[in-house]
């Protein structure tokens, strides 16, 4: 019988994966002007990223990467490496989930918070950098707090689902997956969705 | 690329006799419940294939039921203590308390869950950091409402061995039925029936060279009994449906070479588990191996690579023509890591970071060596770009 693989992922991403451009090697040596990390080892995908930028042009020139995680979210970063390279820093901070995943030619749905945490962490390099070259006006939203530490959402996050119609702790994991790992998180997710429930559609 | 089949403890490759038995099978189409010459052809196949597996663990033939698999056989089992009818036997049991175990396989963890939410009480019982459960723990868990212990033989995931007998003897002593899943021990050591004292104990034919879509479930004479699958007479009203007569056939082919290869198979696996042990730790530094030192299948080897993960392990080695297994949660769908591994106590990194190398009858010492090539590699390569690894030469 004809084995027809289309192996797990696609042919983009099975690229990237086992060819991974711009892992940083070697730190000791790496001169960058940003770096960022998201995610956390016991939730199965950590990222780091790091950013060098021209500051005449407010471009990204170089981007090098680390990640602890399964495929996707090896190629997922490695994609983003290359996607940012000559990007405008105000670009580059726009990056979300879906343009990743798109450039991957698409992700099993179980597999986005892969690339989440990808757009997360460059994001979190560029406001780092932001920070150390006096730009803080320009870190978006001033620090928004991490409230899932699995997969990465922000109070900022939960206030835009419940924006969006989230009501119940159950809506707002559909919009945002928050609390579906560890579950920890939980009672400080139910009270921030209250909260805003109340700040927007109170009385 | 010749590929390398490392992943026998989620299912194995057909025997070759199986094979041959199977080509002659298609000819019988007779449904075993018919009397005439084609039905009659069929039966004396199934019981064939039923006497097979009735020697193999040392119980009567009127004991052996076939289901459509393992799963279903250990939801028969753990069903069987829900029934709420007043015609029933078990009616007055229907509170009855089941003490399992946290490392159970999913198809019993889901069903005693699922029995939890319809009232009856479930108790988990810890293991160590071997994957063994505490007998004295067992003791003091058993109430007078206890009416089922369900204890798998065989670990599927980092193979620890459970002392059946000694946890039968404590069952015994209270009064409490004993059931053991032993999917992935039967055809792997020595099992009998009367030898472990257990009432009810469950396997399946595709872990041991046989078709898929097979259990095999004995109940002891006597102990109580409600069916899963009702509507039909088959298996003694046991298990209706019209037998899977390939499947059964199969089966029993399979269990007939596993008398003839098993112990030739233990020794070889023996061998290949030192050589895979001394070649990870040779080779490749931050590891830990998972299960019981001793009291462990030799066929089945779990280990973690601090700092790398499971599911980029896994593809690593599949691009290289290796198969193997992961607890990591990125393989499964599910986010969670393995839940035998956290329950040894391992942390949820190093869960992440494990694979399971399960060997067949097919292993050959050339694969082990191949493998113990490809893995350092793709050890070295996976921590080279890993936040979590820093290597300390």
């Amino acid at each position: 019988m004809q084995f027809d693989d289309k192996w797990v992922y696609t042919d983009k991403l099975k690229e990237h994966f086992m060819h991974p451009k711009n892992i940083l090697m070697d730190a000791t040596d790496y001169k960058y002007d940003g770096s960022g990390i998201v995610g956390n080892i016991k939730c199965g995908d950590q990222m780091l990223m790091f950013i060098q930028v021209d500051k005449e042009k407010q471009t990204i020139t170089d981007c090098k990467w680390k990640t602890y995680g399964c495929a996707s979210a090896i190629a997922s970063t490695s994609i983003l490496s290359e996607m940012v390279k000559g990007m405008k820093l105000e670009d580059a901070h726009k990056i979300s989930p879906k343009d990743i995943t798109k450039e991957l030619g698409g992700l099993p749905e179980h597999k986005i918070h892969c690339s989440v945490l990808g757009d997360k962490a460059l994001r979190a390099a560029i406001d780092d950098y932001y920070a150390k070259h006096g730009m803080k006006e320009k870190i978006k939203r001033e620090q928004s707090k991490i409230v899932c530490q699995c997969m990465n959402v922000t109070d900022e996050e939960i206030e835009h689902a419940v924006l969006e119609g989230a009501r119940t702790f159950y809506e707002l994991q559909e919009k945002t997956k928050i609390g579906t790992v560890c579950g920890q998180c939980k009672g400080e997710a139910e009270s921030l969705l209250n909260k805003y429930v109340k700040e927007h559609f109170g009385n | 690329m010749k590929r390398i089949y490392l992943d026998n403890n989620a299912t194995t490759p057909l025997h070759p006799e199986v094979k041959k038995v199977l080509v002659d099978a298609m000819e019988v189409y007779g449904n075993p419940s018919s009397l005439h010459s084609y039905g009659r052809e069929a039966r004396q196949l199934v019981e064939d294939a039923r006497e097979k597996a009735a020697k193999f663990i040392g119980a009567h033939t009127d004991d052996i039921v076939f289901t459509g698999s393992g799963s279903e056989a250990n939801n028969t089992v753990l069903t069987t203590f829900t029934c709420q009818s007043r015609f029933c036997s078990l009616t007055a049991k229907h509170n009855a308390q089941i003490i399992t175990t946290k490392i159970e396989h999913p198809c019993v963890l889901e069903t005693a869950s699922c029995l939890a939410g319809k009232g009856i009480k479930v108790a988990y019982l810890d293991v160590d950091q071997y994957g063994k459960i505490n007998l004295e723990e067992l003791k003091n868990s058993i109430t007078e409402d206890t009416g089922l212990v369900s204890i798998m033989t065989a670990n599927n995931e980092i193979g620890t061995i459970q002392d059946i007998k000694e946890i039968s003897k404590i069952a015994r002593s209270k009064g409490v039925l004993i059931h053991t899943d032993a999917v992935q021990a039967v055809g792997k050591i020595p099992i009998n029936v009367n030898d472990l004292d257990v009432d009810y104990l469950t396997f399946s034919g595709h872990k041991i060279y046989g078709p898929k879509g097979t259990g095999v479930m004995y109940i002891k004479k006597g102990s109580p009994f409600c069916p899963f699958i009702r509507g039909g007479h088959q298996e003694k009203g046991r298990r209706a449906g019209t037998e899977n007569t390939l499947g059964i056939i199969g089966t029993g082919k399979a269990i007939e070479m596993r008398v003839l290869e098993m112990e030739k198979d233990e020794k070889k696996f023996v061998e290949f588990k030192k050589l895979l042990k001394k070649g990870i730790e040779d080779n490749i530094p931050d590891i830990k191996f998972n299960g019981h030192p001793t009291d462990c299948l030799s066929n089945t080897l779990n280990v973690s690579f601090f700092g790398a993960e499971g599911e980029a392990i896994l593809l690593y080695l599949d691009l290289e023509g290796v198969a193997v297994s992961t607890g990591s949660a990125c393989a499964s769908g599910s986010l969670d890591p393995s839940h035998v591994l956290l329950a040894t106590g391992l942390s949820a990194e190093n869960a992440h970071g494990s694979i399971r190398i399960s060997m067949g009858r097919e292993t050959t010492t050339d694969e082990i060596e191949r493998v113990l090539d490809i893995l350092p590699k793709v050890i070295k390569k996976i921590r080279d770009m890993s936040t979590a690894y820093v290597n300390k030469k």
